[in-house]
């Protein structure tokens, strides 16, 4: 391992670092944005001597739509297919984001039957959204086949969702005031057969990769962030609860109905390795699917029986200018927060959504000195980062 | 081959030593053999790609390829066509003509291979006395190919890969070539019909289980041999979803299929070698190789087809491992992959070369010791092996799988 050198600032420009990689007389690598295990369009420069990285500045930028922009311009109502696009793994999360905040201006309340649809969809949308995540990971570290047995799972999840609300990806399912659609017939006992199915699965998977001498080889000690690091960063989800910091904002910021189920929040131990590894990271994820089972199986247990998905929203939603709301849930990746202030008309006079993907690439630059380069693919895996979420 | 064309000088009545043909022959009976043997390569290396397709695509829950032909069988006929007509694309300011020769130089070292390996009791191109010196010089040449693309392609990621494959590979002979030392001190030859006459039918009488140290040294040497053919998990140098595609991330068409041959080849040269070594080659149980020499006429021939088929059989299963491995394990790291060599097989193999020479001391003055041993090691394979396919059974029961060989084909 090379001794850190006297490396450049975060916040100098590309062109200085450039400069001083040609005085050290290291290679400029460009790995992205079209590079395979990048996740998404998302460019990183990378300074190494050999396969020893001295660092990696990520690049973001690549996927940025002005989301938080087109928010602005439309009604509160007509935004809501665009948030599906702000985390297209974990749509739900986005679309109950917004609602969450919207409802919030207006101050009201919504059916509890509709706040129990919203967290069966979500969960559901938790545990594809992971499986995505752990599935990628064990790619990028060279093991293809977790790919598509995760993924052979994730459709099963598509095709309940699919069920639900007729999309597969951008679901588009939550309203202002509620959900679009009521479960179909024979909706629970589905879900309940998935749950059941998948349980088992997750033991499978765990044989599979999660518990092999390679894989663990691979991850443990890898780029280990403690705590008081992962609060300095504003790390969020999972990649903060890795490091043995049980913050999850289910538990530490009740929303919705998530205070009427019982479920733990898996923190990295440092089983295999040092906490807060990479490799915790991945556990958390897969701990936490099972934790998402478990409050499906009791969602679908305490269902109320009244059906009544919508709570009365006025047809246009006109909100005093000025008025400001916030709202924070727990996306599959992390801490998901909406700030809304109200503007004149129909729309909002400013949308910000923060997202977990961002802050974790934040992270990457102090993490990535002395790593190798296939360290830094499993660590950017490992960080479960998701390119339209850091751009937005 | 040489005595084969002799006594096919002889049948015409011609005396070989005199004969003034007898150098054409030769030549002619050199090319016709280069021309089977290079056949026989690309295509069980095109049929490879094809099976490690399905192999991978059952293992993985999906159905793989199984349009062209039945059950997709002539998928690689279809995959050599298009990419023979693909673009020969060569990047602006590559070393074109390093970039253009450095294919062959894969194709080469791969195809030479096949001159000393046996595949059946007759069946050898030449049975020489220093075969498998000779099979570990040539393939040597496959990473001159590999250092060639990846430097002259002129990619960072291409080098990555090059440069990669030079220490993994050159590190990895040496464990290799020490293993594969345990057979032949075993047999008292290098000519590779040579060590698998010295060994039975019988898995009692294969090297595999004839001591410890032999015991492990297949298994260095198929470690080595999974790290020579770049094979997960040892992938590195055509790391996927590190280096984009490695050493050949710039290669188009029909260059770049050549490496793809290579590679798939490759696994039929490494299960060949394991075979001969270790485990009998094409002995067939119950036949001694001197009975067989006796066998003449019809039944000299079936006898020749089985021992073809057995090693064949055995070859291919260890084909059918190599792919199974490359389908369940993550890849290693560069350091890890150099500490396994250096700080475990280098060593080991040669302690156990050190093991076995005096262990055939040993032996020799006392021989219950190699019987009991062999006894022993044989029973130990045979007892692993069925707790493996316990836990396999134990694995489905508790998922709540079946087994379905039939549907999705």
């Amino acid at each position: 391992m090379t001794k850190p050198l006297e490396v450049p600032t975060m916040d100098m420009e590309n062109k200085e670092v450039l400069r001083r990689i040609e005085i050290t007389g290291d290679m400029l690598l460009n790995m992205g944005p079209q590079h395979p295990s990048t996740h998404g369009v998302i460019n990183f420069l990378v300074q190494t001597d050999g396969e020893v990285m001295k660092r990696a500045i990520p690049e973001v930028g690549y996927l940025h739509r002005s989301i938080e922009k087109i928010g602005e311009r439309c009604t509160y109502n007509g935004f809501m297919p665009y948030t599906d696009r702000v985390d297209y793994i974990a749509a739900m999360f986005a679309n109950q984001g917004w609602a969450m905040a919207v409802e919030r201006l207006l101050g009201m309340q919504i059916p509890k039957y509709a706040e129990y649809c919203r967290i069966i969809a979500c969960e559901l949308n938790r545990i594809s959204s992971h499986l995505i995540s752990v599935g990628t990971m064990a790619m990028d570290v060279g093991a293809v086949t977790p790919f598509p047995y995760a993924l052979r799972e994730r459709e099963f999840i598509n095709d309940l969702l699919e069920e639900l609300c007729g999309a597969r990806l951008t679901y588009n399912y939550l309203r202002i005031g509620g959900v679009a659609f009521d479960l179909p017939s024979g909706y629970e006992d589905k879900v309940q057969g998935f749950v059941d199915h998948f349980e088992k699965i997750l033991d499978e998977f765990n044989r599979l990769i999660t518990y092999n001498e390679i894989f663990i080889k691979r991850l443990a000690h890898l780029a280990p962030i403690s705590a008081q690091m992962a609060i300095d960063y504003c790390l969020v989800g999972p990649n903060l609860r890795a490091t043995g910091y049980g913050f999850d904002v289910r538990k530490a910021l009740p929303y919705s109905v998530y205070p009427e189920f019982q479920f733990d929040v898996p923190v990295g131990r440092g089983e295999v390795g040092t906490k807060g590894d990479a490799w915790d990271r991945f556990w958390c994820r897969v701990e936490e699917m099972r934790q998402s089972c478990r409050i499906l199986r009791q969602a679908l247990a305490q269902m109320p029986q009244d059906r009544e998905i919508m709570a009365k929203v006025p047809r246009k939603i006109k909100i005093p200018e000025g008025t400001e709301a916030y709202s924070r849930i727990e996306s599959a990746r992390g801490d998901m927060q909406y700030y809304v202030v109200a503007g004149a008309g129909e729309n909002a006079h400013r949308v910000k959504i923060r997202t977990g993907s961002f802050t974790a690439m934040g992270i990457i630059d102090a993490l990535s000195r002395g790593l190798m380069i296939a360290d830094l693919v499993a660590l950017i895996a490992s960080l479960d980062v998701v390119a339209p979420e850091i751009d937005r | 081959m040489q005595g084969f064309l002799d006594n096919l000088i002889r049948s015409k009545g011609f005396d070989p030593a005199t004969w003034q043909y007898t150098q054409f022959v030769y030549l002619a009976g050199m090319a016709a053999a280069a021309f089977i043997v290079i056949n026989f390569a690309a295509i069980t290396a095109g049929i490879f790609s094809w099976a490690e397709r399905r192999v991978a695509a059952r293992m993985q829950s999906r159905v793989g390829p199984n349009r062209v032909g039945p059950g997709g069988f002539l998928q690689w006929v279809a995959d050599a066509v298009k990419l023979l007509l693909k673009e020969d694309l060569v990047p602006d300011e590559a070393d074109k003509l390093l970039f253009r020769i450095a294919p062959y130089f894969m194709m080469v070292g791969f195809a030479c291979v096949f001159v000393a390996l046996p595949f059946s009791h007759r069946l050898v191109v030449a049975d020489m006395n220093i075969g498998l010196f000779y099979i570990l010089a040539v393939t040597a040449l496959i990473v001159v190919g590999i250092i060639m693309s990846g430097w002259s392609s002129n990619s960072k990621w291409s080098l990555f890969g090059a440069i990669r494959s030079a220490a993994q590979i050159i590190s990895y002979e040496i464990p290799a070539g020490m293993a594969l030392m345990i057979p032949v001190l075993l047999a008292g030859t290098m000519s590779t019909q040579g060590i698998i006459r010295a060994q039975g039918g019988w898995p009692w009488q294969w090297f595999l289980f004839n001591n410890p140290a032999a015991f492990a040294a297949f298994f260095i040497y198929f470690i080595s041999a999974l790290a020579e053919g770049n094979r997960t998990p040892f992938d590195l140098p055509e790391a996927e979803s590190e280096l984009v595609s490695g050493y050949n991330t710039e290669y188009s068409g029909m260059r770049f299929s050549y490496f793809f041959l290579v590679e798939w080849g490759n696994m039929w040269v490494m299960s060949a070698l394991a075979v001969t070594m270790f485990l009998g080659g094409w002995q067939i149980p119950g036949l001694s190789p001197e009975r067989f020499d006796a066998l003449r006429g019809g039944l000299g021939v079936v006898a020749e087809v089985a021992s073809l088929a057995v090693f064949a059989m055995k070859t291919l299963f260890f084909v059918f491992v190599v792919m199974w491995l490359r389908w369940t394990l993550p890849r290693i790291r560069v350091d890890q992959m150099m500490n396994m060599c250096w700080k475990y097989l280098v060593p080991a193999s040669f302690a156990g070369v050190l093991f076995v020479a005096a262990w055939m001391l040993l032996v020799n003055a006392q021989p219950w010791l190699g019987y009991a041993m062999r006894f022993t090691l044989t029973a130990l394979g045979a007892v692993s092996v069925t707790l493996f396919a316990l836990r396999v059974l134990r694995n489905i029961h508790d998922t709540g799988d079946k087994f379905d060989f039939t549907s999705n084909w």
